[in-house]
Protein backbone atom coordinates (compact mmCIF):
# COMPACT_ATOMS: atom_id res chain seq x y z
CA UNK A 1 0.00 0.00 0.00
CA UNK A 2 1.29 3.37 -0.80
CA UNK A 3 -0.93 6.61 -0.39
CA UNK A 4 0.68 9.52 -1.50
CA UNK A 5 -0.83 13.46 -0.97
CA UNK A 6 1.15 15.96 -3.13
CA UNK A 7 0.03 20.06 -2.43
CA UNK A 8 -3.45 18.51 -1.54
CA UNK A 9 -5.95 20.83 -0.36
CA UNK A 10 -9.80 21.15 0.14
CA UNK A 11 -11.81 23.91 0.50
CA UNK A 12 -15.90 23.70 0.99
CA UNK A 13 -18.13 26.28 -0.22
CA UNK A 14 -17.18 29.28 -2.54
CA UNK A 15 -16.87 32.98 -2.69
CA UNK A 16 -16.83 34.47 1.49
CA UNK A 17 -18.22 31.40 3.23
CA UNK A 18 -15.97 29.36 1.50
CA UNK A 19 -14.02 27.14 4.13
CA UNK A 20 -10.50 25.62 3.99
CA UNK A 21 -10.17 22.41 6.04
CA UNK A 22 -7.26 21.19 4.72
CA UNK A 23 -3.97 23.03 3.46
CA UNK A 24 -1.31 22.36 1.32
CA UNK A 25 -0.75 18.65 2.49
CA UNK A 26 2.50 16.20 1.36
CA UNK A 27 2.72 12.75 2.49
CA UNK A 28 3.68 9.56 2.09
CA UNK A 29 2.79 6.27 3.93
CA UNK A 30 3.27 2.99 3.28
CA UNK A 31 3.45 1.54 6.70
CA UNK A 32 0.87 -0.94 7.88
CA UNK A 33 -0.66 0.95 10.88
CA UNK A 34 -0.89 4.44 10.69
CA UNK A 35 -3.17 6.87 13.36
CA UNK A 36 -4.17 10.23 12.68
CA UNK A 37 -5.08 12.51 15.21
CA UNK A 38 -6.61 16.29 16.13
CA UNK A 39 -9.57 18.39 17.34
CA UNK A 40 -12.64 18.58 15.55
CA UNK A 41 -12.41 20.40 12.22
CA UNK A 42 -8.73 19.78 12.34
CA UNK A 43 -8.96 18.31 8.28
CA UNK A 44 -8.60 14.39 9.67
CA UNK A 45 -12.21 13.38 8.72
CA UNK A 46 -11.83 14.99 5.08
CA UNK A 47 -8.09 13.59 4.33
CA UNK A 48 -9.76 9.95 5.50
CA UNK A 49 -12.76 10.47 3.09
CA UNK A 50 -10.19 11.57 0.37
CA UNK A 51 -8.27 7.92 0.44
CA UNK A 52 -11.74 6.15 -0.44
CA UNK A 53 -12.55 8.70 -2.97
CA UNK A 54 -15.50 9.77 -1.47
CA UNK A 55 -14.24 13.25 -0.90
CA UNK A 56 -11.87 15.16 -4.12
CA UNK A 57 -9.20 17.37 -3.54
CA UNK A 58 -9.56 20.99 -4.68
CA UNK A 59 -6.25 21.56 -5.26
CA UNK A 60 -3.11 18.94 -5.66
CA UNK A 61 -3.03 15.18 -6.20
CA UNK A 62 -4.01 12.31 -3.77
CA UNK A 63 -2.94 8.92 -5.41
CA UNK A 64 -3.71 5.51 -3.57
CA UNK A 65 -1.29 2.66 -5.07
CA UNK A 66 -0.51 5.16 -8.32
CA UNK A 67 -4.46 5.90 -8.70
CA UNK A 68 -5.98 9.06 -8.37
CA UNK A 69 -8.66 9.25 -6.32
CA UNK A 70 -10.00 11.93 -8.74
CA UNK A 71 -10.05 9.95 -11.43
CA UNK A 72 -10.11 6.43 -10.29
CA UNK A 73 -11.93 6.73 -7.31
CA UNK A 74 -14.23 3.37 -8.20
CA UNK A 75 -11.10 1.58 -8.44
CA UNK A 76 -9.65 2.88 -5.46
CA UNK A 77 -12.67 1.52 -3.31
CA UNK A 78 -12.30 -2.18 -4.11
CA UNK A 79 -9.37 -1.88 -2.32
CA UNK A 80 -9.66 0.16 0.17
CA UNK A 81 -12.98 -0.03 3.16
CA UNK A 82 -13.73 2.67 4.65
CA UNK A 83 -15.75 2.34 8.29
CA UNK A 84 -17.69 5.40 9.44
CA UNK A 85 -18.43 6.72 12.80
CA UNK A 86 -21.88 6.10 13.14
CA UNK A 87 -22.82 2.08 12.10
CA UNK A 88 -26.52 3.34 11.91
CA UNK A 89 -25.40 5.65 9.11
CA UNK A 90 -23.47 2.48 7.26
CA UNK A 91 -25.89 -0.56 8.07
CA UNK A 92 -27.72 -0.93 4.75
CA UNK A 93 -29.93 -4.16 5.21
CA UNK A 94 -32.01 -5.01 7.80
CA UNK A 95 -30.86 -8.47 9.11
CA UNK A 96 -27.09 -8.92 10.28
CA UNK A 97 -26.10 -11.34 7.97
CA UNK A 98 -28.13 -9.58 4.72
CA UNK A 99 -25.82 -6.31 5.68
CA UNK A 100 -22.52 -8.75 5.37
CA UNK A 101 -23.53 -10.27 2.03
CA UNK A 102 -24.26 -6.91 0.68
CA UNK A 103 -20.67 -5.79 -0.15
CA UNK A 104 -20.83 -8.76 -2.37
CA UNK A 105 -24.20 -8.69 -4.16
CA UNK A 106 -22.03 -7.84 -8.08
CA UNK A 107 -19.52 -9.65 -7.06
CA UNK A 108 -20.47 -12.97 -9.56
CA UNK A 109 -19.09 -15.06 -6.43
CA UNK A 110 -21.13 -18.72 -5.76
CA UNK A 111 -24.30 -18.28 -3.70
CA UNK A 112 -22.24 -20.84 -1.21
CA UNK A 113 -18.83 -18.68 -1.60
CA UNK A 114 -20.68 -15.86 -0.21
CA UNK A 115 -22.49 -17.91 2.59
CA UNK A 116 -19.33 -18.66 3.66
CA UNK A 117 -17.44 -15.71 4.30
CA UNK A 118 -20.72 -14.18 5.75
CA UNK A 119 -20.49 -17.15 8.46
CA UNK A 120 -16.84 -16.77 8.96
CA UNK A 121 -16.87 -12.94 10.04
CA UNK A 122 -20.22 -13.28 11.59
CA UNK A 123 -18.01 -16.23 14.02
CA UNK A 124 -15.08 -13.97 14.07
CA UNK A 125 -16.83 -10.95 15.01
CA UNK A 126 -19.08 -13.03 17.85
CA UNK A 127 -22.39 -12.01 15.77
CA UNK A 128 -23.22 -15.77 14.87
CA UNK A 129 -26.18 -15.60 17.33
CA UNK A 130 -27.48 -12.97 15.66
CA UNK A 131 -26.96 -13.72 11.94
CA UNK A 132 -31.08 -13.34 11.27
CA UNK A 133 -31.72 -10.67 13.73
CA UNK A 134 -32.88 -7.07 13.04
CA UNK A 135 -28.90 -4.64 12.71
CA UNK A 136 -30.94 -2.17 14.19
CA UNK A 137 -31.70 -4.12 17.57
CA UNK A 138 -27.66 -4.60 18.13
CA UNK A 139 -25.80 -3.07 20.72
CA UNK A 140 -23.94 0.04 19.59
CA UNK A 141 -20.32 -2.69 19.88
CA UNK A 142 -22.24 -5.26 17.65
CA UNK A 143 -23.34 -2.77 15.51
CA UNK A 144 -19.69 -1.65 14.92
CA UNK A 145 -18.57 -4.62 14.57
CA UNK A 146 -21.25 -5.68 12.28
CA UNK A 147 -19.64 -2.39 10.43
CA UNK A 148 -16.85 -3.52 10.55
CA UNK A 149 -17.36 -7.13 9.00
CA UNK A 150 -19.40 -5.40 5.87
CA UNK A 151 -16.75 -3.81 5.06
CA UNK A 152 -14.36 -6.66 5.53
CA UNK A 153 -16.26 -9.19 3.47
CA UNK A 154 -15.47 -7.46 0.59
CA UNK A 155 -11.52 -8.54 1.34
CA UNK A 156 -10.11 -4.84 1.02
CA UNK A 157 -6.34 -3.84 1.15
CA UNK A 158 -6.74 -1.16 3.05
CA UNK A 159 -9.12 0.21 5.96
CA UNK A 160 -9.83 3.34 6.43
CA UNK A 161 -11.81 4.00 9.97
CA UNK A 162 -12.84 7.69 10.91
CA UNK A 163 -13.27 7.70 14.71
CA UNK A 164 -14.98 4.31 15.14
CA UNK A 165 -15.25 4.04 18.50
CA UNK A 166 -16.20 7.15 19.19
CA UNK A 167 -19.67 6.58 20.10
CA UNK A 168 -18.47 3.70 21.85
CA UNK A 169 -18.33 2.97 25.88
CA UNK A 170 -14.57 2.27 26.73
CA UNK A 171 -15.25 -1.82 26.65
CA UNK A 172 -16.39 -1.55 23.50
CA UNK A 173 -13.63 0.51 21.99
CA UNK A 174 -11.45 -1.68 23.92
CA UNK A 175 -12.80 -4.84 21.70
CA UNK A 176 -13.20 -2.80 18.52
CA UNK A 177 -9.48 -1.54 19.46
CA UNK A 178 -8.30 -5.73 19.55
CA UNK A 179 -10.54 -6.68 16.06
CA UNK A 180 -8.36 -3.72 14.22
CA UNK A 181 -4.64 -4.70 16.24
CA UNK A 182 -5.78 -8.27 14.97
CA UNK A 183 -6.48 -7.51 10.98
CA UNK A 184 -4.16 -7.98 8.11
CA UNK A 185 -5.04 -5.15 6.21
CA UNK A 186 -3.10 -2.29 6.43
CA UNK A 187 -4.92 0.88 8.24
CA UNK A 188 -5.11 4.28 9.10
CA UNK A 189 -7.62 4.82 11.44
CA UNK A 190 -8.88 8.11 12.94
CA UNK A 191 -9.64 8.82 16.71
CA UNK A 192 -9.96 10.21 20.04
CA UNK A 193 -9.11 7.27 21.65
CA UNK A 194 -5.47 8.01 21.74
CA UNK A 195 -4.57 4.69 23.66
CA UNK A 196 -5.43 2.65 20.70
CA UNK A 197 -2.72 4.02 18.68
CA UNK A 198 -0.07 2.31 21.29
CA UNK A 199 1.03 -0.56 18.75
CA UNK A 200 0.94 1.65 15.78
CA UNK A 201 3.89 2.31 13.29
CA UNK A 202 3.22 6.08 12.62
CA UNK A 203 0.63 8.68 13.94
CA UNK A 204 -0.42 12.27 12.07
CA UNK A 205 -1.36 15.14 13.67
CA UNK A 206 -3.77 17.51 12.16
CA UNK A 207 -4.31 20.86 13.42
CA UNK A 208 -6.31 23.82 11.74
CA UNK A 209 -6.21 21.82 7.92
CA UNK A 210 -2.13 21.39 8.00
CA UNK A 211 -0.38 18.58 8.98
CA UNK A 212 1.65 19.31 12.51
CA UNK A 213 3.75 16.03 13.88
CA UNK A 214 4.34 13.27 11.98
CA UNK A 215 6.17 10.82 14.14
CA UNK A 216 5.91 7.62 16.34
CA UNK A 217 2.92 7.20 18.57
CA UNK A 218 4.65 8.29 21.66
CA UNK A 219 6.25 11.50 20.36
CA UNK A 220 3.11 12.52 18.07
CA UNK A 221 0.74 11.71 21.16
CA UNK A 222 2.47 13.68 23.01
CA UNK A 223 3.01 16.60 20.77
CA UNK A 224 -1.11 16.51 20.37
CA UNK A 225 -1.61 16.33 24.06
CA UNK A 226 0.44 19.50 24.74
CA UNK A 227 -1.42 21.07 21.58
CA UNK A 228 -4.93 20.59 23.35
CA UNK A 229 -3.45 21.62 26.62
CA UNK A 230 -3.19 25.51 25.13
CA UNK B 1 -38.03 3.17 20.93
CA UNK B 2 -36.65 0.37 18.67
CA UNK B 3 -39.62 -0.74 16.12
CA UNK B 4 -39.42 -4.15 15.61
CA UNK B 5 -42.70 -4.31 12.83
CA UNK B 6 -42.84 -6.47 10.35
CA UNK B 7 -39.12 -8.11 10.31
CA UNK B 8 -38.20 -11.44 9.15
CA UNK B 9 -38.46 -14.45 11.97
CA UNK B 10 -36.16 -17.63 11.15
CA UNK B 11 -38.10 -20.54 10.80
CA UNK B 12 -38.47 -23.47 8.78
CA UNK B 13 -41.99 -24.04 8.39
CA UNK B 14 -43.45 -24.34 5.42
CA UNK B 15 -44.52 -20.20 5.04
CA UNK B 16 -40.58 -19.78 5.43
CA UNK B 17 -39.57 -22.43 2.48
CA UNK B 18 -42.23 -21.27 0.04
CA UNK B 19 -40.79 -19.08 -2.79
CA UNK B 20 -40.50 -15.40 -2.33
CA UNK B 21 -41.53 -14.74 -5.56
CA UNK B 22 -44.85 -17.10 -4.96
CA UNK B 23 -45.92 -15.27 -1.62
CA UNK B 24 -45.48 -11.95 -3.36
CA UNK B 25 -47.96 -13.73 -6.15
CA UNK B 26 -50.37 -14.62 -3.50
CA UNK B 27 -50.63 -11.41 -2.02
CA UNK B 28 -52.00 -9.45 -5.12
CA UNK B 29 -54.03 -12.16 -5.95
CA UNK B 30 -55.42 -11.76 -2.39
CA UNK B 31 -55.34 -7.64 -2.39
CA UNK B 32 -57.19 -7.84 -6.58
CA UNK B 33 -59.89 -10.42 -4.62
CA UNK B 34 -60.55 -8.75 -1.85
CA UNK B 35 -62.67 -6.26 -3.56
CA UNK B 36 -65.54 -9.13 -4.33
CA UNK B 37 -65.47 -9.79 -0.23
CA UNK B 38 -69.06 -8.84 0.06
CA UNK B 39 -69.81 -11.55 3.46
CA UNK B 40 -68.82 -10.34 6.69
CA UNK B 41 -68.59 -14.09 7.42
CA UNK B 42 -66.38 -15.18 4.40
CA UNK B 43 -63.75 -12.23 6.06
CA UNK B 44 -63.97 -13.16 9.33
CA UNK B 45 -63.26 -17.27 7.89
CA UNK B 46 -60.19 -16.11 6.10
CA UNK B 47 -58.70 -14.27 8.42
CA UNK B 48 -59.47 -17.08 10.58
CA UNK B 49 -57.80 -19.21 8.19
CA UNK B 50 -54.91 -16.55 8.20
CA UNK B 51 -54.19 -17.14 11.60
CA UNK B 52 -53.99 -20.56 11.14
CA UNK B 53 -51.15 -20.03 9.14
CA UNK B 54 -49.68 -17.41 11.55
CA UNK B 55 -50.02 -20.74 14.08
CA UNK B 56 -48.34 -22.83 11.21
CA UNK B 57 -45.74 -19.96 10.79
CA UNK B 58 -44.54 -20.50 14.38
CA UNK B 59 -45.03 -17.15 14.94
CA UNK B 60 -46.91 -16.08 18.39
CA UNK B 61 -50.56 -13.57 19.17
CA UNK B 62 -47.75 -10.78 20.40
CA UNK B 63 -46.33 -10.59 16.99
CA UNK B 64 -49.65 -10.94 15.52
CA UNK B 65 -51.13 -7.65 17.27
CA UNK B 66 -47.98 -5.85 16.85
CA UNK B 67 -48.83 -5.91 13.19
CA UNK B 68 -52.41 -4.74 13.54
CA UNK B 69 -51.88 -2.33 16.54
CA UNK B 70 -50.68 0.65 14.40
CA UNK B 71 -54.30 0.22 12.21
CA UNK B 72 -56.62 0.25 15.54
CA UNK B 73 -57.65 4.20 15.41
CA UNK B 74 -58.02 3.46 11.26
CA UNK B 75 -59.91 0.19 11.93
CA UNK B 76 -62.39 2.03 14.81
CA UNK B 77 -63.09 5.12 12.78
CA UNK B 78 -63.69 2.64 9.45
CA UNK B 79 -65.87 0.43 11.56
CA UNK B 80 -67.75 3.13 13.42
CA UNK B 81 -68.57 5.11 10.27
CA UNK B 82 -69.79 2.16 7.97
CA UNK B 83 -71.54 0.49 11.49
CA UNK B 84 -73.66 4.03 11.08
CA UNK B 85 -74.20 4.49 7.16
CA UNK B 86 -74.71 0.72 6.04
CA UNK B 87 -74.68 -1.46 9.22
CA UNK B 88 -72.44 -4.04 11.22
CA UNK B 89 -72.05 -6.39 8.41
CA UNK B 90 -70.26 -3.37 6.08
CA UNK B 91 -68.51 -2.62 8.89
CA UNK B 92 -67.30 -6.13 9.45
CA UNK B 93 -66.47 -6.60 5.76
CA UNK B 94 -64.47 -3.16 5.67
CA UNK B 95 -62.44 -3.26 8.68
CA UNK B 96 -61.85 -7.15 8.16
CA UNK B 97 -60.75 -7.03 4.86
CA UNK B 98 -57.95 -4.35 5.93
CA UNK B 99 -57.24 -6.72 9.24
CA UNK B 100 -56.96 -9.44 6.38
CA UNK B 101 -54.24 -7.60 3.67
CA UNK B 102 -52.51 -6.21 6.97
CA UNK B 103 -52.10 -9.73 8.37
CA UNK B 104 -51.12 -11.23 4.85
CA UNK B 105 -48.24 -9.02 3.94
CA UNK B 106 -47.10 -9.21 7.55
CA UNK B 107 -46.93 -13.22 7.52
CA UNK B 108 -44.80 -12.52 4.00
CA UNK B 109 -42.42 -10.04 5.78
CA UNK B 110 -42.41 -12.04 8.70
CA UNK B 111 -41.39 -15.37 6.89
CA UNK B 112 -39.22 -14.41 4.40
CA UNK B 113 -35.58 -12.23 4.26
CA UNK B 114 -35.75 -9.20 2.57
CA UNK B 115 -32.78 -9.87 0.56
CA UNK B 116 -35.48 -12.62 -0.63
CA UNK B 117 -38.16 -10.22 -1.03
CA UNK B 118 -36.14 -7.69 -3.04
CA UNK B 119 -34.18 -10.59 -5.37
CA UNK B 120 -38.10 -11.45 -6.45
CA UNK B 121 -39.04 -8.08 -7.24
CA UNK B 122 -35.73 -7.22 -9.57
CA UNK B 123 -36.67 -10.47 -11.24
CA UNK B 124 -40.06 -9.62 -11.84
CA UNK B 125 -38.99 -5.99 -12.79
CA UNK B 126 -36.33 -7.83 -15.50
CA UNK B 127 -38.02 -7.22 -17.99
CA UNK B 128 -38.04 -3.57 -17.77
CA UNK B 129 -34.68 -2.89 -18.46
CA UNK B 130 -35.03 -2.50 -21.88
CA UNK B 131 -37.26 0.84 -21.15
CA UNK B 132 -34.28 2.21 -19.11
CA UNK B 133 -35.57 0.71 -15.84
CA UNK B 134 -32.89 -0.09 -13.25
CA UNK B 135 -34.37 -3.18 -11.19
CA UNK B 136 -30.88 -3.35 -8.97
CA UNK B 137 -31.46 0.58 -8.09
CA UNK B 138 -35.46 -0.34 -7.33
CA UNK B 139 -34.35 -2.83 -4.96
CA UNK B 140 -31.88 -0.92 -3.54
CA UNK B 141 -34.96 1.57 -2.90
CA UNK B 142 -37.01 -0.80 -1.79
CA UNK B 143 -34.60 -2.17 0.85
CA UNK B 144 -33.25 1.36 2.42
CA UNK B 145 -36.92 1.72 2.71
CA UNK B 146 -37.60 -1.12 4.70
CA UNK B 147 -34.26 0.24 6.24
CA UNK B 148 -34.84 3.32 7.09
CA UNK B 149 -38.34 3.09 9.30
CA UNK B 150 -36.95 1.63 12.72
CA UNK B 151 -33.95 4.56 11.74
CA UNK B 152 -36.45 7.28 11.41
CA UNK B 153 -38.86 5.83 14.38
CA UNK B 154 -35.67 5.81 16.49
CA UNK B 155 -35.03 9.70 15.53
CA UNK B 156 -38.48 10.48 16.24
CA UNK B 157 -38.74 9.07 19.64
CA UNK B 158 -35.34 10.90 20.16
CA UNK B 159 -36.64 14.19 19.27
CA UNK B 160 -39.98 13.75 21.00
CA UNK B 161 -37.47 13.26 24.39
CA UNK B 162 -35.95 16.12 23.55
CA UNK B 163 -38.92 18.15 22.99
CA UNK B 164 -39.93 16.59 26.42
CA UNK B 165 -36.42 17.90 28.10
CA UNK B 166 -36.75 21.34 26.97
CA UNK B 167 -40.33 21.72 27.96
CA UNK B 168 -41.48 23.01 24.09
CA UNK B 169 -44.68 20.56 25.05
CA UNK B 170 -46.87 19.77 21.84
CA UNK B 171 -45.54 22.25 19.43
CA UNK B 172 -45.55 20.10 16.32
CA UNK B 173 -42.76 22.84 15.11
CA UNK B 174 -40.25 21.65 17.74
CA UNK B 175 -41.15 17.92 16.96
CA UNK B 176 -41.05 18.38 12.75
CA UNK B 177 -38.08 20.84 12.27
CA UNK B 178 -35.37 18.62 14.61
CA UNK B 179 -36.69 15.80 13.07
CA UNK B 180 -36.78 16.71 9.00
CA UNK B 181 -33.06 18.36 9.48
CA UNK B 182 -31.60 15.34 11.70
CA UNK B 183 -33.14 12.60 9.03
CA UNK B 184 -31.90 14.37 5.69
CA UNK B 185 -28.22 14.69 8.01
CA UNK B 186 -28.64 10.98 8.40
CA UNK B 187 -30.06 10.34 4.94
CA UNK B 188 -26.85 12.24 3.46
CA UNK B 189 -24.46 10.50 5.47
CA UNK B 190 -26.01 7.04 4.40
CA UNK B 191 -25.56 7.98 1.31
CA UNK B 192 -21.66 8.56 1.62
CA UNK B 193 -21.66 5.12 3.11
CA UNK B 194 -23.66 3.53 0.06
CA UNK B 195 -20.77 4.90 -2.05
CA UNK B 196 -18.18 3.70 0.11
CA UNK B 197 -19.77 0.64 0.06
CA UNK B 198 -19.27 0.57 -3.83
CA UNK B 199 -23.43 1.30 -4.84
CA UNK B 200 -22.59 4.28 -6.83
CA UNK B 201 -20.16 1.63 -9.26
CA UNK B 202 -22.49 -0.80 -10.15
Amino acid sequence: MLIEADHVSHTYGQGPTARTVLQDLNLRIEERRVGIVGHNGSGKSTFARMINGLIVPTAGTLTVDGLSTASKAKEIRKHVGFVFTDPDNQIIMPTVAEDIAFGLRRSKLPKEVVARRVDALLERFGLAGHADHPAHLLSGGQKQLLALASVLVTEPDILVMDEPTTLLDLRNARIIGEVVAGLDQSVLLVTHHLNLLDDFDRVLVFDEGRLVADDSPAAAVAYYRELMAV
Amino acid sequence: MQSTLGLYQPGTSVFHRAPAGAKLLALVVLGAASVFLTYWWLVLGLIAVLLGAYTVAGIGPRTILRQVRPLLWLLAFTAAYHVWATGWQRATVVAGTIVLLVLAAALVTLTTPTTRLVDAVVRVLGPFRRWGVDPDRIGLLLTLGIRCVPLVADLAAQVREAQIARGTGTSWKAFAVPLIVRALRDADAMGEALVARGVDDD
